[in-house]
């Protein structure tokens, strides 16, 4: 390693700003219908700080409610599908009855995409919060219940032996060996689970509810703000990075034993 | 003979797959006395690991018995105490956690099984490592882990696949004369699968010499070697007596597994 770190993962964005800088500047694309990078920066700003003088505007210092509204349905829906999900997985993943029960319709109902239940939702749930949670949940669903079972069913047979042997029942068994060997399994399902709840989330605000991220960009492209489009978009990428990091963190700290193994 | 701890009767285990029904084991005759050291001496795939897993109750006889106290074996119990060839220690728990999972699981309270597990500790050299997890231990260390896991649960008999199988050759003697040392002072019922002659003779009683498939006993060998044993032991002249016979009947049962087609 050389004396000056080169931090290798600005590379490609820095490349990607000078591109996007030169398209808008040289005219590569037609005029107005891409924002310049530093237009992008000033609408944001002011979306998030606000103006000099108090606005009306609906770009105008209203980004953190707006995060806010988009924010806690994912948490939410995330919530709601991780209570779900993991228990519903544990047992499909341990018991073959319960499995040859219930994963032939999770396979079914998996490859229906989550902008396809969109109408259902609105019908169903109206305007609100409810078709937007409905969708949230189902999207994050699936990838956690799929990978918990998949983590319970590959948990080792000779700890399962081990754990007999010193006495343990079901329990014991499910309790103290099933569940800490599916852990790298269920965290990699909830971190899944969080891009897809990102997703649909973006995807109701558009369509089912009157608020949040994804109301503002759809609403936003309508009076063409592509500005506040674009600042939009960085915004989601943002949160879910953000909350990803926090579960990575989280599974980290938990699978501690498991660090130790790969560095062995 | 006082009665046995572990009694196979005419056992017979048969696996039926893809090709077919496999003979893994043919009518096993086999009694372990309290007290006594048995080794099971066999090739790869002679099915001595499927004949401890039945006296383990992981695994059930197609035909015949196998018994436990006198009574018929149908599940695992912390009574039959079992170490793996790779110590199947539990990942997330520490070393201290993994000893102690048998009495907890139990409902045993700690200060029952504390002074227990402080002696085991010292007794197998696990001290200083107890808050270790499994993946920061050496693969000797991960087996006296595996080994004080079931004597703290005070096992009746102990099942031990080829459990030191898969350490190198140093720390497999390190690790032979540390059970030793421990069967010395319980003097329990030991069963004990390896491939291993020298293994074998130095820590038995008694070697049941297998064939290779289908298993069968072939000969059973008293290993007259005074107790108490260390690795010393392997250089004695007796020892090598006992090492040209088991050997010469090895060598026999391979010619006859050559000569034979497959089945």
């Amino acid at each position: 390693m050389g004396g000056r770190r080169v931090p290798l993962f600005l590379i490609l964005p820095l490349l990607l700003l000078g591109v996007w800088y030169l398209a808008v500047e040289q005219r590569w694309v037609a005029e107005g219908i891409i924002p310049a990078p530093a237009q992008v920066l000033e609408s944001w700003r002011r979306w998030i700080f606000g103006g000099p003088t108090r606005s009306l505007s609906p770009y105008s210092g209203t980004w953190v409610a707006n995060v806010l509204y988009s924010g806690r349905r994912v948490l939410e829906g995330f919530l709601l599908a991780a209570v779900v999900a993991i228990p519903l997985g544990i047992f499909v993943g341990w018991n073959r009855l319960v499995a040859r029960v219930v994963d032939p319709s999770i396979q079914l109902f998996r490859p229906i995409p989550i902008t396809a239940w969109l109408p259902f939702a609105i019908a169903v749930f109206g305007i609100y919060d409810a078709s937007a949670l409905f969708l949230i949940g189902l999207g994050a669903f699936y990838p956690i219940a799929v990978n918990t079972s998949h983590g319970v069913r590959d948990t080792n047979l000779l700890l399962l032996r081990a754990a007999r042997m010193l006495g343990a029942g079901e329990r014991t068994v499910l309790l103290k060996v099933v569940l800490p060997s599916a852990l790298p399994s269920i965290f990699t399902g909830l971190r899944l689970g969080i891009g897809v709840a990102w997703t649909a989330v973006i995807v109701a605000e558009m369509i089912a509810v009157k608020s949040g991220l994804g109301y503002v960009l759809w609403d936003a492209y309508y009076v063409g703000r592509m500005d506040i489009c674009v600042a939009t978009m960085f915004s989601v990428g943002l949160l879910g990075f953000i909350s990803d990091q926090f579960i990575l963190r989280a599974s980290q700290v938990v699978l501690r034993w498991r660090t130790l193994e790969r560095h062995a | 003979m006082p009665e046995p701890v572990v009694d196979l009767r005419g056992v017979f285990k048969e696996f039926s797959g893809r090709v077919g029904r496999l003979v893994a084991l043919e009518g096993i005759d086999l009694a372990i006395a309290p007290q006594e050291f048995t080794a099971v001496l066999g090739p790869s795939g002679c099915g001595k690991s499927t004949l401890l897993n039945m006296v383990a109750g992981f695994d059930a006889p197609t035909r015949g018995e196998v018994l436990f106290r006198g009574q018929r074996v149908s599940r695992p119990d912390p009574r039959r105490g079992v170490v793996f060839q790779e110590a199947a220690l539990f990942p997330w728990y520490t070393v201290l956690d993994n000893i102690t999972f048998g009495p907890k699981t139990g409902g045993v309270a700690a200060a029952d099984y504390g002074p227990r597990v402080d002696a085991l500790l010292e007794q197998v050299g696990l001290r200083g490592f107890e808050r270790h997890y499994p993946a920061e231990l050496s693969g000797g260390m991960k087996q006296r882990v595996g080994i004080a896991r079931v004597l703290v649960m005070e096992p009746e008999v102990l099942l031990m696949d080829e459990p030191f199988g898969s350490l190198d050759a140093q720390t497999r003697s390190v690790m032979q004369e540390l059970l030793l040392s421990v069967w010395e002072r319980r003097q329990q019922a030991v069963l004990f699968i390896t491939h291993d002659v020298e293994e074998a003779l130095l820590l038995a009683d008694t070697v049941c010499v297998m064939t290779a498939r289908p298993g069968r006993i072939k000969t059973r060998l008293q290993v007259d070697l005074p107790r108490p044993r260390t690795l010393e032991a392997t250089t004695s002249l007796r020892f090598n007596e006992l090492k040209r016979e088991v050997l010469g009947l090895i060598r026999e049962e391979s010619r006859r597994a050559a000569s034979e087609p497959a089945r």
